[in-house]
């Protein structure tokens, strides 16, 4: 179907289900429950998964496929915001054209930097990408805040010309981002006995492009051309020796990673149109380096679960506090309970990220493919013990003569 | 002139952090062959170090004292730190405003046993992995070691004074023959420089001059063939790592007056002293020490308001400026061997 294999059809179509019945899926407990604390399924964090998902699919396709390790790509997520939110204050409050110019941005950007990065490769890419990245959010900071507005971040005003749009609502207020009228924040919220299940309109925006870039991704990761990104990674000399040039080919990769990554900025711009530095900082370029390895680099669906996976603990695990943990463990005697309350307490709430550091050690440790390997080992272990007993099963039934 | 003087000067101390990292870096990276992106958490842990050690010399206890009250009229409760009830109020208090100094001392013995816990714990695994591995478990490690201070220490940034002996400013224009007050320079950065280049010049004789560091050399040179030799070369490049870790942290612990050490330093100097080695050249020692100088003093050339006024902005982003020039017209960097992370 639509060109794809079956397998690749039947992980398209899991994926498409899933987001798309995540209301669902990422609401399991009841809202009055204890532990109505582990749903995730509120509009902002389910549009963080899938827009966190597309950037971290984006990333996947130069770093997975070509090896090429870029530290710098939080830069195009913040062009693409920006850019996105300059399409919001000149010309309408429709996200398509702010979408479309965020791409195009991020594109033109990614072809520059990348001309110029990977004339290099290995670390000395990384530390390009890295320079690169750095100035562009030094100079956001810096020179460039008639066009960034410096630490505030981009924002909206009353004065905005909107040639295309009304400047203001018949209230006087900033009007608010959407697709042909659909307003993005607006949610319909379904009550069923105890649960809460909340449908928003930008979740599914976001959800429908992220299930059309994943299905880019994959037609790429099938075609020539990613064959070729493979070529690339596994031995580029000999790549150029059967007479292939392979700068085009990465240049390639790059400015598609690029563009998932403005794509990625100007969907969270379209969210919420706001813009700031601190998206383009290395430390947003590592995270987004955090979420492909610890998913699986290469593996189609690998950066998804990265993605959803370090967003779903960041907002569970820094919202737990004393007080819960003081009511999970309040069955134990009172000794215990302090005592374990305090062990885990640096690990949650403010600490969350030692947490997340220590996950990730153990992932590059124990699991270099990441969650992806660790599924397979755990479908390996089970498809061996089957093999295991019908093979013990036909030794016995062919006794030996 | 005057204030060209005064732009190197000013280079000079951050110019000496960054060639203490770089040189760190180096080491690690020419004898294990391993990208550490944690040295910019060692950085910071030496300069907890100084922290600490201030910490615990003002550790006191509270007395009451009769002959004097407080507004309320009640007896005032004097708080005395240990030190001083032990060793007299002179050399207590002497002791506690030279904590920084005496951290030093304090931090060597830490952070070797740091480093050598790092590399036999972890780093160990990955001398075959790739680069790419390597950079994001100790990426990883930077994250953990940061946060861990970040749980002790709390996020804000904690002022750690220089002895009183060195606050205050020397009149470094008059011996040139300038006007008085035309280049004043802090003492405590004159002392930075002077302790950087002391530590540099240390390691260097250290890797020039000592049978150990002939083996190191040569091990950095070919490994194997050393190894063939029958040296245990991996016990001397574990120590190498220790002794990278101790250059680190010390280069921290004589940061912290300079910048209130807080737990995301290293983070803002890893960035800076991976670009300063790669400038250098990736391998190379002498390559990493005139680069950080370098970086360091171009960088306060760029903060000069004449120049701002010609390039606006150019402060923010010289250093990576001039990186990639670098990395582009001479693939190697500024002294980099051939062979080494070539690609």
């Amino acid at each position: 179907m639509l060109g794809l294999n079956n397998k690749d059809t039947l992980l398209l179509i899991i994926v498409a289900a899933i987001t798309l019945l995540a209301p669902f899926i990422l609401n399991p407990f009841p809202t009055q429950s204890a532990m109505a604390q582990f749903n995730a399924g509120y509009p902002d964090l389910m549009q963080r998964f899938v827009i966190f998902g597309i950037f971290a699919i984006g990333f996947n396709i130069l770093f997975g496929l070509t090896g090429y390790l870029s530290f710098g790509h939080a830069a195009f997520l913040g062009v693409g915001s920006y850019s996105a939110v300059w399409m919001f204050k000149l010309l309408s409050m429709n996200v398509i054209p702010a979408i479309l110019l965020a791409m195009l941005i991020s594109g033109l950007f990614a072809v520059l930097i990348g001309f110029v990065s990977l004339r290099r490769s290995g670390i000395y890419f990384s530390i390009l990408t890295l320079a690169f990245a750095q100035m562009s959010f030094n100079l956001a900071y810096s020179v460039l805040t008639p066009i960034t507005n410096g630490e505030t971040g981009l924002q909206l005003t009353l004065n905005d010309p909107r040639i295309l749009g009304q400047v203001t609502t018949a209230e006087g207020s900033i009007p608010v981002t959407s697709l042909f009228g659909l307003e993005m924040r607006s949610t319909y919220e379904m009550i069923f006995g105890p649960w809460s299940f909340q449908f928003n309109a930008g979740y599914y925006l976001c959800a429908i492009i992220m299930l059309l870039s994943f299905y880019i991704a994959i037609r790429i990761f099938r075609s020539p051309f990613g064959m070729m990104l493979r070529a690339i990674k596994s031995n580029q000399t000999r790549m150029s020796y059967t007479g292939l040039n392979p700068r085009p080919y990465t240049l390639a990769a790059f400015v598609i990673s690029g563009m998932y990554a403005g794509l990625a900025g100007g969907l969270m711009a379209s969210m919420d149109p706001l813009a700031g530095a601190e998206r383009m900082q290395w430390t947003a370029s590592g995270e987004v380096v955090l979420m492909t390895i610890l998913g699986g680099a290469g593996t189609l669906i690998g950066p998804i679960l990265g993605a959803g996976f370090i967003k779903y603990f960041e907002n569970i695990f820094s919202k737990i506090n004393d007080n819960i943990l003081h009511s999970w463990f309040a069955f134990m005697p009172d000794g215990f309970e302090n005592a374990l309350v305090a062990i885990v307490h640096p690990f949650v709430g403010k600490g969350w990220h030692l947490t997340l550091g220590i996950l990730f050690m153990l992932v590059v440790v124990f699991l270099p493919g990441g969650l992806v390997e660790a599924g397979q080992r755990v479908a390996k272990l089970f498809r061996r013990r089957k093999s295991e007993k019908t093979s013990d099963e036909s030794a016995q039934s062919k006794p030996a003569e | 002139m005057d204030a060209i003087i005064l732009q190197i000067l000013n280079g000079l101390d951050k110019g000496s952090a960054y060639a203490l990292i770089a040189l760190g870096l180096t080491l690690i990276f020419g004898t294990l062959g391993v990208v550490n992106f944690a040295h910019g958490a060692l950085f910071m842990i030496g300069a907890f170090c100084a922290v600490t050690l201030s910490r615990i010399l003002t550790l006191s206890f509270e007395t009451v004292d009769p002959t004097q009250t407080d507004f309320l009229g009640q007896p005032l409760k004097v708080k005395t730190t240990y030190i001083e009830a032990w060793f007299g109020p002179e050399f207590g208090g002497a002791m506690i405003d030279w904590a920084v100094p005496l951290a030093i001392l304090f931090a060597i013995p830490i952070m070797i046993a740091v480093g050598f816990i790092m590399e036999r714990g972890l780093i160990k695994h990955f001398y075959k992995r790739p680069h790419a591995d390597q950079i994001l478990v100790t990426f990883g490690l930077a994250i953990v070691l940061q946060e861990i201070i970040k749980a002790f220490y709390g996020a804000n940034p904690i002022p750690t004074p220089a002895p009183a002996a060195f606050k205050g400013s020397f009149d470094f224009g008059v011996l040139l023959g300038f006007e008085a007050n035309a280049i004043i320079y802090p003492y405590w950065r004159l002392v930075y420089f002077a302790f950087a280049a002391i530590i540099i010049g240390g390691v260097f004789a250290f890797l020039q001059f000592t049978t150990f560091g002939m083996v190191v050399r040569a091990g950095m040179a070919d490994r194997e063939t050393v190894g063939i030799l029958g040296i245990n070369i991996d016990k001397r490049f574990t120590i190498m790592f220790g002794l990278a870790a101790a250059v680190a942290g010390l280069a921290g612990v004589m940061y912290a007056p300079i910048n209130s050490p807080n737990y995301h330093m290293g983070m803002d100097f890893l960035v800076l002293s991976f670009v300063v080695v790669v400038v250098g050249g990736m391998g190379s020692l002498p390559g990493a020490v005139a680069a950080g100088f370098l970086l360091g003093i171009l960088e306060s050339f760029a903060s000069m308001n004449q120049v701002k006024s010609i390039f606006p902005g150019i402060d923010q982003i010289i250093i990576y400026l001039v990186a990639i020039i670098i990395l582009l017209t001479r693939p190697r960097g500024l002294l980099g061997r051939k062979g080494v992370m070539e690609d």
